[in-house]
């Protein structure tokens, strides 16, 4: 079975943010980069399904400027995925055109059967690449997804919904997977993984080649930084002045009660 | 000028708060809309969107539509939204909105916004703020060559009005034929009766300053006075003292109610990702150093476990409860 995870390199979360001078975009100096916390549950589903499947392959896929992805898609085949693809394109590139990159490269690849991919990424926070690979694709896709069953032919998935239900689907296969947390626990990279990891060749591709369409379907008007808090009012007393006191001033000051 | 379609979701035989606010939207901004709905809850919300001052009216009540299937959803909604002319999409980013919308944008070649806190209209292009970066900062995006504008908002961020006086006429449509490579298997039901976290006014949050799985307790008492929903932090699920639907952050959900009450958490990054937009935030910490103290707007230093239970009765006094 041929496995693909599509796979994102994303600031690390402790990353301080800051605007870059052209107002749109982040400053990328001095960030850390990280795979996309999502898509490490992707990954680990994808090795585990290969182990599962004697004869699979995991193919890695990672959309961005190839220079800083590489790392991310290192540390994939350092959790033991088999192969790793560049798909090098500009920062910020929107999520329309980071699923036809990805699906074109699918696509020449030879296809695959099972894509699996993280339900979000935590910088641009879209949640809709693996969908519109699965469109592209001509294929079944479902996201959210906590916990599954991988047969030759078919997934069994179950979905995180709204209020702790779930919806469990079977899904004929080729298909794509958005994991969700709570699918497995990823594995840390070994030492001999990470050894081996850096001497692989990574195939590159580009947008250009590949025939995608970069026309935007958007644009970023600005970015901003959320406004300054005022500071925090603490409230003193005894517990009961405090409880009291709160409750006044959410209704009278606050006014959401 | 564009024409917007409204995609709608109901429960318990009522539209959602978080549709009101997207029929509210279309209406507000003087644009024709339209307004639709699937599933099983299709024919009882469609006296109420008859009702909105839509246009028209579009339901798929088969009972095909009763579980969400993204294939079948994604044929039917596309050829509508192809048929209706709209050049506009309001939905919710809801787990079925999220899901679905995606798909049908990059069907008709178009890009979709999701997670949307703010939306206004510049012509006939939608105009939307959304979070990124986990909230750290907030892009102001509009549509450029987008044959069909996608916007995705997220619950309790528009104001909405009551919607009443229209009678458009309610056109039902029948499930579009074609094999489906998606089974639905089973709707295994939640074990709460309580809006989502992601659809909640109100949220009472819990962290390992509970000490315990069963100190939650206290949260749900407070909770009930209030009609707020339970979240929890990251280190109390990962802990196994409540299920990952509770989750409040980065790995978690993305929750911004207009008040949001977390008791004993510390307010790691990951936690702060997910609730830093909510409108008015509480801290009760017995840790002055707390970093969730910077993010609040009002906070107590003291006892989680004296001062819950003596909140719950204050509540219930100013609430007449």
């Amino acid at each position: 079975m041929k496995i693909v995870v599509c796979l994102k390199q994303v600031p690390d979360t402790e990353t301080k943010i800051k605007l870059g001078a052209d107002g749109q975009s982040i400053d990328t100096n001095g960030i850390k980069w990280v795979v996309n916390p999502y898509d490490e549950y992707a990954v680990e589903e994808a090795v585990k399904t290969r182990d599962a499947h004697p004869g699979s392959q995991v193919h890695v896929l990672c959309v961005g400027p190839k220079k800083r992805t590489a790392d991310a898609v290192r540390t994939a085949l350092a959790m033991g995925a088999d192969e790793g693809i560049l798909i090098d394109a500009p920062e910020n590139l929107d999520p329309a055109t980071t699923a036809q990159a990805l699906a074109k490269a699918i696509q020449a690849e030879g296809g695959a059967q099972l894509i699996f991919a993280g339900k979000l990424a935590i910088d641009d926070n879209a949640s809709s690449v693996p969908q519109m690979v699965a469109e592209l694709l001509s294929i079944p896709h479902t996201t959210v997804v906590s916990k599954l069953a991988v047969t030759p032919e078919s997934v069994t998935a179950e979905r995180d919904v709204e209020g702790g239900a779930k919806e469990v689907a079977q899904l004929a296969l080729p298909a794509v997977i958005a994991a969700n947390k709570g699918l497995n626990m990823p594995r840390y990279a070994s030492l001999p993984g990470i050894m081996k990891a850096k001497k692989k060749v990574l195939k590159e591709l580009d947008l250009a080649g590949l025939g995608v369409n970069t026309v935007a379907l958007t644009k970023t008007l600005s970015l901003e930084l959320p406004a300054d808090k005022p500071p925090v009012k603490m409230l003193t007393g005894d517990s009961g002045a405090q409880a009291a006191q709160l409750v006044q001033l959410l209704r009278d000051e606050a006014k959401v009660l | 000028m564009g024409k917007i379609l409204v995609f709608t979701e109901a429960a318990n035989g009522k539209l959602k708060r978080s549709s009101i606010e997207l029929l509210t939207a279309a209406k507000k901004s003087g644009q024709p809309f339209i307004a639709a709905i699937a599933g099983s809850q299709a024919a009882g919300a469609a006296p109420a969107l008859s009702s909105s001052g839509a246009a028209e009216v579009h339901t798929f009540e088969d009972g095909k539509f009763d579980q969400y299937n993204p294939e079948l959803y994604t044929a039917a909604l596309s050829d509508l939204i192809t048929k209706s002319g709209a050049t506009v999409v309001l939905a919710s980013a809801s787990a079925l909105g999220k899901d679905l919308f995606p798909r049908i944008a990059a069907r008709l070649k178009s890009a979709v916004l999701s997670d949307c806190t703010e939306l206004s209209f510049n012509g006939d292009k939608a105009v939307v703020k959304r979070p990124v970066y986990s909230g750290k900062a907030f892009a102001k995006v509009t549509f450029d060559q987008s044959p069909i504008q996608f916007v995705l908002m997220r619950a309790n961020q528009l104001p909405t009005e009551e919607l009443s006086g229209g009678s458009a006429a309610v056109t039902k449509h029948a499930a579009p034929a074609g094999d489906l490579k998606t089974l639905i298997k089973d709707v295994v039901k939640g074990t709460s009766e309580k809006l989502d976290l992601t659809e909640a006014n109100i949220i009472v949050s819990g962290g390992r300053g509970l000490k315990e799985a069963a100190n939650f307790k206290m949260l749900n008492d407070l909770a009930d006075v209030l009609g707020a929903t339970v979240g929890a932090s990251r280190a109390v699920v990962d802990a196994g003292w409540v299920s990952h639907g509770m989750q409040v952050g980065q790995t978690g959900k993305t929750v911004a109610p207009s008040l949001y009450i977390a008791v004993g958490v510390s307010g790691a990054i990951q936690h702060l990702a997910g609730m830093s937009g909510s409108k008015v935030i509480v801290a009760i910490n017995s840790d002055p150093n707390a970093p969730i103290f910077q993010k609040a707007t009002y906070g107590i230093v003291g006892d989680a476990f004296e001062i819950v239970p003596k909140l719950t009765e204050e509540f219930k006094k100013a609430l007449h409860k």
